[in-house]
């Protein structure tokens, strides 16, 4: 192709692009209800986007088979943010003002719900963030909400676990430097567990990109710690607990949600037996709304699933009862009806939604024997 | 004493590990005068290979596969990864021969993004892991361990293999007929086709030798730390500190490039270990491990732009 | 008969008629990002505002590299770096100067208001502060040989990258900040966790103030003759150098030059997203600008411009393949190299080529 056809050519693919584009929004339907959801579902944290967006998605299919919200079928529209921050600021205007979405659900990543929430915000739509636990997410402003706990709070209940449970007096910390969710979790902890009159020995980090840890793993064998506290994802937890247990450190590490991948008892193989992480919620509870959510998620998709997905579950469900309770399904109406939500009893546990729009509840403490994930403790709100 | 020993254990096997991927950028530099930046996603491939290879021959699963497996794997991995290098240099590169480096190094970005992409859709999004429970290399068991020292068996691997095939390819670079030929093109590519050297085949013969290179350095790499997921950054900073050994130990020299490797592994692994010693309490110190490597390429760029073992080269109007 | 200084004397345009030559392009250019935000900016919706917002932000990205990478034929690889440094600094001085001077988190005042010019303060010094960062990697690096300063230019970003990660964490309540000085603050950039809450002043005029400005200087940079010097170096780094042009001296100021605009950029980027992390501004970010100007045409300014528009708004048409939109892109980059090399445009403007010529004849009436 010459300089020429190129010239002529590309104008007129772009012209026909653009019209195919502004032909394919503005499909809105006056008998559904349109909800939004903002995920990773392709790039290197897909897997937490596809999770939560299955949860959702089941969320929907039960909620519509019993007649939808106010006499309406509820339809999910999902954009790809690609794992990228850039990208899940357009994927939120695009399901604002191309889907003509009442309500945004997502992300798992803190940056991206940071980089979606102003957009929300600004269009006045309510955000529901299943799984960001960085405190500043719902700082944004009064439309964005989440119904996990906060980093602070999980911190703070890995400290209280060292602690009382473990009886821990000294303990060291390995945190993932390039991972906000990481270095935030070890800051908090180490907080907590100084106030509850612990130690930290040794405090050192590592980066996903860079797994060569051995100089790492050194320092902390020769701090003797009783307690390692690892929060990071189960990708490199793994490695690295192996890794610990090679180089003959005995300690059990204590982790964070981000251990809560099926991958991971795969991956690390025995070493994994005898380590905790906290968690929004254990499969195994015997509750009947984790009974019902686990058999149904088992008979659509095939897996356990994990906390990404009860919390993606949660999300969805806590936006249907606002829904119902709202006066209409304006932006400032379901907001004042998400911010009422009381008592509200998910998957993930009995929690209300307090005045800074987060979510007030306990957490679990997982503890793997044998490869499995068995439920140690649930340690309540402080 | 023993704290001294481990950690020089470490910063062998971790130089070594580096050794043998900075080799195929060296040889690729070398010969054709570009930076090969598809190399590190050869050597992501070459652990998802090994791994996908020794799953379906039903070596992964069970416990009783045969010893001889761990051979076989690797070498089928060296040969597919060789044919991938290959195949890249064939229709990717090769039309590029003449083009302005630019170009070449455009397309080697290109080339790269298509591996990792593809490479997500064959091998999935999730990290996995080759050694955890399988009867390939079951443990990574200490051979040897003595006061507080333990010498493990993933430590002893990179460090035996990187001398040998050092060694091995010393000895085809200055003692054979085709090392020869690959001296000759690096030297000057038209005098040697004048000379009667194939130019086609010594390249194509230098992207199999890196690239199967690569898929050693790949399965080591993944044993390990585990298998990260083709598009994970873990393989870029893992093929981007081999590229900086190949360059500070001098690039296009193969032994240059096991004198920087070795340089990287002991900055790495060595000083940072002292560093964070003596400075107990400062979080960040702890954090400069990736800045110290940055900032040995920096320096010997700025004073001895040719590399340690590098000749310098002046250019010739 | 006159001699030569007074027929040149002669020639030469009285002071206002030059000054006004040399400003009109540069009133043009807020005239015409003014009109983009007044009338096509609320007509398109906010996707493609959205969409244009990016495009905008790309130009500057992309044309800024350009001058490196396309005039002077230097491979950088680190201009996610200036970015980040430039986007960084223009966070700390809005975010943490807004809440010290007006009390408030977020936008403040009106069109051109106080809140306004405070945010062009930002974005300037983010870009002077890139600039100084240029030079610092410049001066050394551009003696070396064109992959070499590749390699160190992706260093330099990544080792900037891990300083952002061991700053302390950013305060986020007004209560906290209003006790600290903007000096003491200066290390509260968030580390790894991302600095947010930045105030969204980007909006579609600034953006394309800023790219309209670039392109008038590229434009006039590329037919001066510094900037046929830099074409010089691109060619034969050796005979531009015999025939008296200081090459690294001309490489370094456009080096410094293009760091500038790419702070600016960052600057743009981080009001527009409100969210900044060392990851996201990694080197994969300086690949995609790299991409836009290859593909675009290195040198051509028009090429850039079409190749910013393009790479950004085909992706965006193409999400619903998500899947396989990565393996595409890859594939139709090492084919565009192969097929043509010098990208859509080459080193030449929409006004060298022929339909452009012959639209402009049949537009005055001539034949074709």
């Amino acid at each position: 192709m010459n300089l020429s056809a190129w010239v002529r050519h590309v104008p007129i693919a772009v012209a026909a692009l653009a019209l195919g584009l502004g032909g394919c929004g503005k499909k809105k339907d006056d008998n559904t209800i349109v909800v939004g959801h903002f995920a990773s579902m392709t790039g290197p944290q897909a897997t937490f986007g596809i999770s939560t967006d299955n949860a959702i998605k089941l969320a929907i299919k039960e909620r519509n088979a019993k007649g939808g919200v106010k006499g309406k079928q509820i339809v999910l529209k999902t954009i790809d943010d690609a794992s990228k921050n850039t990208e899940a600021a357009t994927a939120v205007t695009r399901l604002i003002n191309d889907h003509g979405a009442v309500a945004v659900l997502g992300e798992v990543a803190s940056g991206r719900s940071l980089a979606g929430a102003p957009i929300a915000q600004n269009a006045k739509i309510p955000m529901i963030s299943p799984s960001s636990t960085d405190p500043s997410v719902t700082d944004v402003g009064d439309y964005i909400f989440r119904v996990c706990f906060l980093d602070d709070f999980q911190g703070w209940v890995g400290a209280k676990f060292a602690r009382e449970n473990l009886k821990a007096e000294k303990a060291a910390i390995l945190y993932d430097q390039a991972e906000p969710y990481s270095s935030g979790l070890a800051d908090y902890f180490g907080k907590a567990f100084e106030a509850m009159g612990g130690k930290v020995a040794a405090r050192l980090s590592f980066n996903a990109a860079n797994l060569e840890i051995s100089s790492q793993l050194q320092t902390i064998k020769g701090a003797e710690p009783q307690i390692i506290y690892l929060p990071g994802y189960y990708n490199s937890v793994a490695p690295i607990i192996r890794k610990a247990r090679e180089a003959g450190i005995t300690a059990p590490f204590i982790g964070g949600d981000g251990w809560d991948s099926a991958e991971l008892a795969k991956n690390a193989g025995d070493a994994i037996n005898g380590n905790f992480f906290s968690n929004h919620y254990a499969p195994e509870e015997p509750r009947p709304e984790v009974k019902n959510f686990v058999e149904k998620y088992k008979a659509e998709f095939g897996a356990t699933p994990d906390g990404l997905a009860a919390l993606g579950y949660d999300a969805a469900l806590v936006l249907f009862d606002a829904m119902d309770r709202a006066k209409s399904l304006s932006g400032p109406d379901l907001r004042d009806a998400i911010a009422a939500t009381k008592n509200f009893t998910g998957v993930t546990g009995t929690f209300s939604i307090d005045d800074k729009r987060n979510a007030q509840k306990s957490a679990v403490v997982i503890e793997y024997k044998g490869g499995q994930q068995t439920m140690a403790t649930r340690i309540e709100k402080k | 004493m023993s704290e001294l020993l481990q950690t020089t254990i470490n910063t062998l096997a971790v130089g070594g590990l580096y050794a043998l991927i900075a080799l195929g950028y060296t040889l690729v530099y070398g010969i054709l005068r570009f930076i090969n930046f598809a190399h590190s996603d050869v050597v992501a491939w070459g652990g998802w290979l090994a791994f996908t290879v020794a799953g379906a021959a039903g070596w992964l699963a069970e416990d009783g596969a045969p010893v001889f497996a761990v051979v076989l794997v690797v070498i089928a991995t060296m040969g597919l990864c060789a044919a991938i290098g290959v195949t890249i240099e064939r229709l990717a590169y090769r039309p590029l021969r003449s083009a302005p480096r630019l170009n070449v190094l455009i397309t080697a970005i290109g080339v790269s993004l298509f591996l990792q992409n593809v490479g997500l859709k064959l091998f999935g999004n999730r990290p996995r892991s080759i050694s955890a429970g399988t009867a390939l290399i079951r443990n990574n068991e200490p051979i040897a361990a003595f006061a507080d020292v333990r010498i493990l068996r993933f430590d002893v691997l990179p460090i035996v293999l990187s001398v040998a095939l050092l060694i091995g390819l010393q000895w085809l670079v200055y003692r054979t007929r085709m090392g020869r030929g690959m001296r000759a093109v690096a030297f000057d590519e038209r005098v040697a086709s004048l000379m009667g050297v194939n130019v086609n085949r010594v390249v194509t013969l230098t992207f199999g030798l890196g690239s199967a290179l690569a898929a050693v350095g790949g399965i080591l790499f993944a044993l390990r730390v585990d298998l990260q997921q083709t598009a994970e950054a873990a393989w870029v900073v893992l093929g981007l500190k081999a590229f900086v050994a190949a360059v500070v130990g001098g690039i296009g020299n193969v032994r240059g490039a096991a004198a920087g490797a070795l340089l990287i592994a002991f900055v790495e692994v060595f000083v940072h270990t002292y560093i964070v010693k003596a400075f107990p309490g400062r979080l960040w110190i702890a954090q400069l491990q990736d800045i110290y490597v940055f900032g040995i390429l920096i320096l010997v760029l700025l004073f001895r732009p040719s590399g340690l073992l590098g000749k310098s080269s002046v250019e010739k109007v | 008969m006159k001699s030569l200084q007074e027929r040149v004397a002669a020639l030469r345009p009285s002071l206002p008629a030059a000054l006004g030559r040399s400003a009109l392009p540069f009133l043009i250019a807020i005239g015409l990002a003014y009109l983009i935000d007044a009338a096509i900016g609320p007509a398109i919706g906010a996707t493609w505002r959205k969409i244009l917002l990016d495009v905008g932000i790309a130009i500057l990205l992309a044309g800024s590299l350009n001058i490196v990478n396309g005039y002077a034929g230097q491979f950088s690889l680190g201009h996610a770096g200036f970015m980040l440094v430039g986007g960084y600094t223009a966070a700390w001085l809005t975010f943490y100067g807004g809440i010290h001077w007006f009390g408030v988190k977020g936008t403040y005042g009106g069109f051109l208001g106080a809140g306004q010019l405070l945010f062009l303060g930002s974005c300037v010094l983010g870009g002077l502060v890139a600039a100084g960062f240029g030079a610092l990697v410049g001066l050394p690096s551009l003696r070396l040989r064109g992959d070499y300063l590749a390699i160190v230019t992706l260093g330099f970003g990544e080792i900037l990258n891990r300083l952002v990660q061991i700053t302390d964490r950013q305060p986020k309540r007004v209560e906290d900040v209003q006790g600290r000085s903007l000096f003491e603050l200066a290390n509260n950039l968030g580390g790894a966790e991302s600095f947010s809450q930045i105030p969204g002043y980007t909006t579609l005029f600034f953006v394309y103030v800023f790219a309209f400005v670039l392109l008038v200087f590229a434009y006039r940079l590329k037919y001066s003759s510094r900037g046929r010097g830099l074409l010089a170096v691109r060619e034969n780094e050796i005979a531009a150098e015999a025939m008296g042009v200081d090459t690294t001296r001309a490489k370094v100021v456009a080096f410094v030059f293009s760091a500038f605009w790419g702070g600016v950029g960052g600057a743009l980027y981080a009001h527009q997203i409100s969210t900044l992390s060392p990851g996201e501004l990694s080197f994969q970010k300086s690949i995609d600008i790299v991409l836009i100007v290859v593909i675009g045409g290195m040198g051509s300014i028009t090429g850039v411009v079409l190749g910013a528009a393009i790479l950004v708004i085909l992706p965006e048409l193409a999400r619903e393949f998500a899947d396989y939109r990565m393996i595409v892109y890859a594939l139709a980059l090492v084919v565009v190299m192969i097929l043509r090399p010098q990208g859509i445009m080459g080193v030449r403007e929409l006004w060298d080529t022929s339909p452009w010529r012959r639209l402009v004849q049949r537009l005055r009436g001539g034949q074709p």
